[in-house]
């Protein structure tokens, strides 16, 4: 981790009519870190990941990724991140490596680095056997692998993993947290949303947002220790019951 | 433009993996080709016939025999009185009465005329005027027949001769199937693409795209492009089928077809794109692409001749892309017409081409 900053936010807001999905929020990242963002459904944390993405234009305030605002220079922005979605979003019918090899000629590699790097990341999560398959007939954390395998394919700057665990089992989750790490150590910023408390302690900071505000940021035993609880999820159970917007 | 190459790997991939699509673009050619022109016709032919013959003489009886003789008519009954024949007529069973007159055999010889009424359902405009003229034509060349053998009038019963230009035989096929082509591809390459863009929508897979950096032109051109593969092959069948079904083919240029086919399947393709861009789902897309579609055709001239519309309706044809390839597909096809005879057809689908591109590429948003 650097002191450099990637990701700068301030007064970032987005609104659609009267409802403000992010208010204000003003945080950084640094790079190298992993930064969780945390916050109960409806809390805003997708709608800020969009706008960091350059998928969504803020409504106030501004955000810079990878030095470029995200309001004026979002096609920027875009060559220097990966992003997971929270609903898995690789073409169902094409295979593993049809996926890779689509993705990576998108992203400008050439067919030599896209061969080599493929070799090497089949190796690594164990695919190897799985290249010809259609990524329909994957598992659902065989998948979820590849979509984060696939994020970083073209190592980006910073990586974009929104809830990149729901609905995967504990082995799953872990291994699938061991890619993240091995992410953050090839020097990739990680920012991800997440509702597993478990996974809160693994970042190196985290940020709590509710209704739409982000009320506190800072590395999990710090906030362990400001609210006087010894869990992250007593942490995060504080400030969330607070929320007055439900599911939404 | 690198990436364009690895979207079009990818769209070619999922679009021949789709088994339903590669069978729609060979049936549907084939149907449209094949079937609808033989379905589609305007000729009119059985038309059931009532005939009440009040008179029962000879000449009554030769009259009776011309008329369901004709390949047009089926005598479908002999009937006594109005009542009886009128009764079949409200029960759909047929569509003409003729009523031979009392007298019908007796005034002939005296006077040198007598009366035959026809009784026409004219609930379907088309068939009942047609039909009428079959009958007029039936019973004035029997009056000739009749005068001639009489003696009674030497002087040859005045006919008119019409030549017919460029379709000899008035045949219906080689005036439809160009038209039908054009048809048939606004349903593929016009409709398909619709359901593309909403559907990666749908998938959440435009996410994953949209947060590369691949421009927006790749992307759609990446779109358009198999379509207007496919559509070219389409063009290029339905012209095999035409010939080698029905014996039709162009009189003019087969590269001049195909240039408009460029231009015009850019068009469609192009509408399309536009509409699934601004589509949240297929069904939405799919609701608007069919309004399209049913409009497009039905002020194309496909099937009413656009100068016998109201001059607004002519006027707002315009806007009508299929009204142009019409045109130039049947001048192809039956007149022989060379480029600069159909320039003006050319031109509105160029400008109508940049246009539907432009606004496809502008409506794809990847930031909102």
């Amino acid at each position: 981790m650097t002191d450099k900053i990637v990701i700068k936010a301030e007064g970032l807001t987005k609104q659609f009519g009267d409802f403000v999905a992010t208010d204000h929020v003003s945080f950084e990242v640094r790079e190298g870190e992993i930064f969780g963002f945390l916050g109960a459904n409806g809390a805003g944390k997708t709608t800020a990941m969009r706008m960091l993405c350059g998928l969504s234009q803020p409504s106030d305030g501004k955000a810079s990724v990878a030095g470029y605002d995200v309001a004026r220079e979002h096609e920027q922005v875009k060559r220097h991140i990966g992003y997971m979605s929270q609903k898995f979003s690789l073409y169902d019918d094409l295979t593993v490596e049809e996926n890779l090899k689509l993705f990576g000629g998108i992203y400008g590699m050439t067919p030599a680095k896209v061969k080599e790097k493929m070799a090497d990341l089949l190796q690594e999560l164990g695919f190897a056997s799985e290249r010809r398959t259609m990524v329909k007939s994957l598992p659902l954390g065989w998948k979820q692998k590849l979509a984060f395998s696939l994020a970083i394919f073209h190592d980006p700057k910073i990586v974009f993993l929104d809830e990149p665990t729901g609905g995967v089992d504990p082995v799953t989750r872990r291994q699938f947290w061991e890619l993240i790490y091995r992410a953050s150590d090839r020097g990739i910023t990680v920012f991800v949303t997440t509702h597993y408390m478990d996974e809160a302690e693994y970042c190196d900071r985290v940020s709590i947002m509710v209704d739409g505000k982000i009320e506190a940021l800072d590395t999990p035993a710090n906030l362990k220790q400001m609210f006087g609880v010894s869990t992250m999820y007593d942490v995060f159970y504080t400030l969330a019951r607070k929320a007055k917007r439900g599911d939404g | 433009m690198k990436a364009l190459r690895y979207l079009l790997v990818k769209e070619y991939k999922q679009m021949f993996r789709n088994y339903l699509l590669p069978f729609f673009f060979v049936v549907l050619p084939f149907a449209m080709v094949n079937v609808v022109p033989r379905i589609a016709t305007q000729e009119i032919k059985n038309l059931n016939l009532a005939i009440i013959d009040c008179d029962h003489s000879t000449l009554s009886a030769r009259l009776m025999q011309k008329v369901s003789a004709s390949e047009y008519f089926n005598l479908f009954a002999v009937c006594d009185n109005y009542n009886q024949a009128y009764d079949l007529l409200q029960r759909g069973d047929v569509d003409f009465i003729i009523t031979i007159e009392n007298e019908f055999e007796r005034n002939l010889y005296r006077t040198g005329g007598a009366e035959v009424m026809v009784t026409v359902n004219a609930v379907n405009g088309m068939k009942g005027g047609l039909g009428n003229g079959y009958l007029t034509q039936i019973v004035m060349q029997y009056a000739g027949e009749l005068s001639a053998e009489n003696g009674t009038s030497v002087k040859h019963p005045v006919s008119v001769e019409p030549r017919y230009l460029f379709n000899p035989g008035i045949d219906y096929k080689p005036y439809m199937i160009p038209a039908l082509m054009s048809m048939t591809l606004v349903l593929l390459v016009g409709f398909l693409p619709a359901l593309n863009v909403v559907g990666e929508k749908e998938r959440g897979t435009i996410e994953q795209i949209n947060v590369t950096p691949v421009g927006r032109i790749e992307f759609i051109l990446s779109k358009m492009i198999p379509y207007w593969t496919v559509g070219l092959f389409i063009v290029a069948f339905s012209m095999i089928l035409a010939w080698k079904i029905h014996g039709v083919v162009p009189a003019g240029s087969i590269p001049l077809i195909f240039l408009f086919n460029i231009v015009y399947i850019f068009v469609i393709s192009s509408l399309g794109l536009t509409v699934s861009n601004y589509s949240e789902n297929m069904r939405q897309a799919a609701i608007v692409m069919f309004f399209f579609v049913v409009i497009f055709v039905l002020t194309s001239g496909l099937i009413s001749p656009l100068s016998s519309m109201p001059d607004w309706a002519q006027e707002a044809t315009r806007l009508n892309p299929l009204r142009y390839i019409i045109a130039a597909m049947r001048d192809i096809y039956l007149k022989g017409s060379t480029f600069p005879q159909l320039i003006s057809q050319f031109i509105p689908l160029c400008i109508y081409g940049i246009v539907a591109g432009v606004w496809a590429v502008v409506s794809f948003q990847k930031n909102s």
